[in-house]
């Protein structure tokens, strides 16, 4: 482990919000000067955030995995608490970015680019776009908010900014009151999820004083936990399972995910990715280093979680017609496999031989499985959309033979349906195996589960795709053709990237994931900054 | 509304104004400021339009306009936030404060006094970005609503009389409440009463 960057010594973290508030605000001007400035005003600055927040998470990488922190308002260096003397802790607001907020630093920023390509596309013919572009980069700006930030109120005010834009954008077609429905569904839940979120954090912050994780994390490692404190790890915990959408908290995920613009629903998947990042963050890094943290009763409850999400999940969509309400299905199912590796890995925690043994790898294959999971599953909602966009049809039984006229589409669709499948040589078969290793390694039961639930998922989407793209053309595709240029590029993009995951798994997951996973499992490192002056 | 409701509402308009902005100018030294200043001003906005001061036909302007405040009063905030990257040592630094110039660069004074309005550096100014923010914000979000209301009376001139008696078809879209309602369930209106 190397010595940490001093603070402030990194300028990027504040540009991966700043500038997407920046694009988003300019953009009603830029229409009013000319109105295709609007476009490339958005994949600008798309673009550029999306070059910063890699460069980012390759400085923290290359840095051994030493958090890169950035205190607002601060000079270079500045002491971190104001005032430093009696115990005071920092009011300020800190950006702290080490090992694991670099890997979803980088997920969200090629997911992002790639949904902004599909955006541009999927709305040039649509009105509204005065509004569209605006919230989606606050959508962006806000996951960027919630990778980042190194304080619970903050990534409370993340969580919400996310929530609000991805409602928003979730109704933003109409669409005969199903998006309304759905986007207003989803509001609801959030604002649920914020408020219980919310509670628990002022519930930490009325008994330490303190709103800083690694604060609050160094506190407990020193002070043990009170009953308080774990009640409102509940409170913290709970919420981010229904942002993720884990069973039993799942109703949101089909509606919204089904009913919002596509590139949209691709994104927001990456906005609950965060929902789950922020999760491992209070589970591991806060509470993972405490004196009484119940780790085997939470983890056992995560591992059950888990199990519920892959299963029902992966069963509902076996019964869906509705090509993008099936890929979401899946989405929870998939997000029982990321639950999957991390319950395994906290109910070891308490047992250092196990942790090393299985138990790190589960967390990193859970981190492996984010990662692909943002990359494959935005691939399948961005490839399903472009069949929608073309043949205004989303019933499978109303589509076939469409590989002749999509070659594209079909074959980055095929790549994505044979990675979430588990099918080697792609990302999802690599991921999927550390996990059945692991978690076999704590219970045959869950590998077991977890098997069945990916045979299920192929069967699935072996229909999905005969039934889109393969068999006799459906009468009425004659003007059908494939999907606009940059569209295509994004899926290729995706597809490129899913395929390179999987043939070199080896390197990411010593270069980024098991960094990411030390960084969880350590916390002392996270919370090195605030040694010296705590009470 | 009646003419005299009007007029004075057209006679509140500016002191509305200027209420607002002094919360807002003062939100560094007194209770307030951005938001409240804001709100106080788009207070006067709905006023104008409740009272019918603002007609129908300036409607589509006011819209523009506010849209235009609030996406100024944004950049603003977010300008200055840049301002401390580029002239101080971080984003969001306040690299105005106690720089000894007058604009809002003086130190200060502590103990009870009158208040040294030229002080606190980029405060004031994010207060005054917040204020013109809000007063944009709120006043987007009265407009729009206006403009349903009227629209779904089937007033569109927003005079406040229908522009046809009832039962008959409606010109211009305009429909009672409960027909945008089952619109938006995806349902055919029926008429059972």
């Amino acid at each position: 482990m190397s010595t940490p960057l001093p603070i402030n010594a990194c300028f990027i973290p504040p540009l991966l919000v700043g500038f997407p508030l920046l694009g988003a605000f300019l953009l009603p001007l830029a229409v009013k000067v000319a109105r295709p400035l609007r476009t490339a005003l958005f994949l600008f600055v798309t673009a550029v955030t999306s070059g910063l927040a890699l460069w980012l998470a390759w400085v923290v990488l290359a840095n051994g995995g030493a958090p890169v922190s950035y205190l607002f308002g601060a000079a270079k260096g500045a002491a971190l608490a104001v005032p430093a003397a009696d115990g005071e802790m920092p009011i300020r607001i800190l950006f702290h970015i080490d090992a694991a907020s670099a890997l979803m630093l980088g997920v969200t920023a090629l997911t992002s680019l790639a949904a902004a390509l599909v955006a541009v596309c999927s709305e040039a013919g649509a009105t509204g776009k005065r509004f569209f572009y605006p919230l989606f980069l606050l959508l962006v700006g806000g996951v960027y908010g919630m990778c980042l930030t190194g304080d619970l109120f903050n990534f409370f005010v993340f969580l919400e900014i996310t929530s609000l834009s991805g409602s928003a954008l979730a109704a933003y077609r109409i669409d005969r009151g199903l998006a309304a429905e759905a986007g207003l569904k989803y509001a609801c839940v959030s604002s649920l999820a914020g408020l219980s979120f919310l509670l628990g954090t002022g519930i930490l912050l009325a008994q330490h004083n303190l709103l800083n994780m690694a604060a609050i994390a160094a506190h407990f490692a020193g002070a043990g936990l009170t009953r308080l404190d774990l009640v409102a790890l509940a409170l913290l915990v709970a919420p981010l399972l229904l942002k993720c959408g884990a069973v039993p908290m799942h109703h949101w995920t089909p509606d919204t995910y089904s009913r919002a613009p596509h590139p949209v629903s691709a994104f927001l998947l990456v906005s609950s990715q965060a929902s789950l990042y922020g999760l491992f963050r209070v589970v591991f890094t806060i509470y993972g280093g405490a004196e009484g943290f119940p780790a085997r009763t939470l983890g056992l409850a995560l591992l059950a979680v888990a199990v519920l999400s892959m299963f029902i999940g992966v069963t509902m969509a076996l019964l869906q017609h509705d090509v993008k309400r099936l890929i979401a299905h899946h989405a929870v199912s998939q997000t029982g496999y990321m639950i999957l590796g991390a319950a395994t890995c906290l109910f070891v925690l308490p047992g250092a031989a196990q942790v090393a043994d299985f138990g790190r790898d589960a967390l990193a294959g859970s981190f492996f499985h984010m990662m692909n999971y943002a990359l494959y599953n935005g691939l399948l909602f961005v490839g399903a959309g472009a069949v929608i966009y073309r043949t205004g049809r989303r019933n499978l039984d109303a589509m076939g033979g469409l590989a002749r006229a999509m070659p594209w589409t079909a074959v980055c669709f095929g790549v994505g349906a044979l990675a979430i499948a588990g099918i080697p040589p792609l990302s999802g078969f690599a991921s999927k195996w550390v996990l059945y290793e692991s978690s076999f390694r704590l219970s045959p039961f869950l590998a077991l589960v977890a098997m069945v639930v990916s045979l299920l998922t192929l069967a699935s989407f072996v229909k999905v795709f005969q039934s889109m793209f393969l068999g006799p053309e459906k009468a009425g595709f004659a003007e059908v053709r494939d999907v606009p240029m940059p569209w295509g590029v994004a899926m290729v993009f995706l597809a490129v990237l899913t395929l390179l995951i999987g043939l070199f798994p080896g390197v990411v997951m010593d270069r980024v994931l098991l960094p990411a996973a030390d960084a969880l499992l350590h916390p002392s490192a996270y919370c090195a900054i605030f040694e010296p002056g705590v009470p | 509304m009646s003419r005299i409701v009007s007029y004075i509402a057209r006679a509140a308009w500016p002191f509305c104004l200027v209420y607002g902005l002094y919360i807002v100018l003062h939100g560094h030294l007194t209770p307030g400021g951005g938001f409240q200043g804001g709100a106080v001003m788009a207070t006067g906005a709905a006023l104008m339009m409740v009272s019918g001061a603002w007609g129908a036909a300036g409607r589509e302007g006011h819209f523009r306009r506010a849209e235009g405040l609030e996406s100024l009063g944004l950049i603003g905030f977010i300008a200055v936030a840049f301002g401390g990257l580029l002239f101080g040592a971080a984003f969001f630094q306040n690299w105005l404060a106690n720089t000894g110039t007058s604009f809002f660069g003086l130190a200060v004074v502590p103990g009870p006094n009158g208040g040294v309005m030229r002080t606190a550096g980029t405060l004031p100014l994010m207060n005054l970005a917040v204020g013109i923010e809000v007063f944009g914000g709120i006043s987007v979000i009265l407009c729009a609503l206006q403009r349903t209301f009227h629209h779904a009376d089937g007033d569109e001139d927003g005079d406040d009389i229908p522009d046809v008696a009832d039962g008959e078809a409606r010109p211009g879209g305009g429909k009672p409440v409960e027909q945008v309602i089952a619109a938006i369930r995806g349902e055919e209106a029926g008429d059972d009463d």
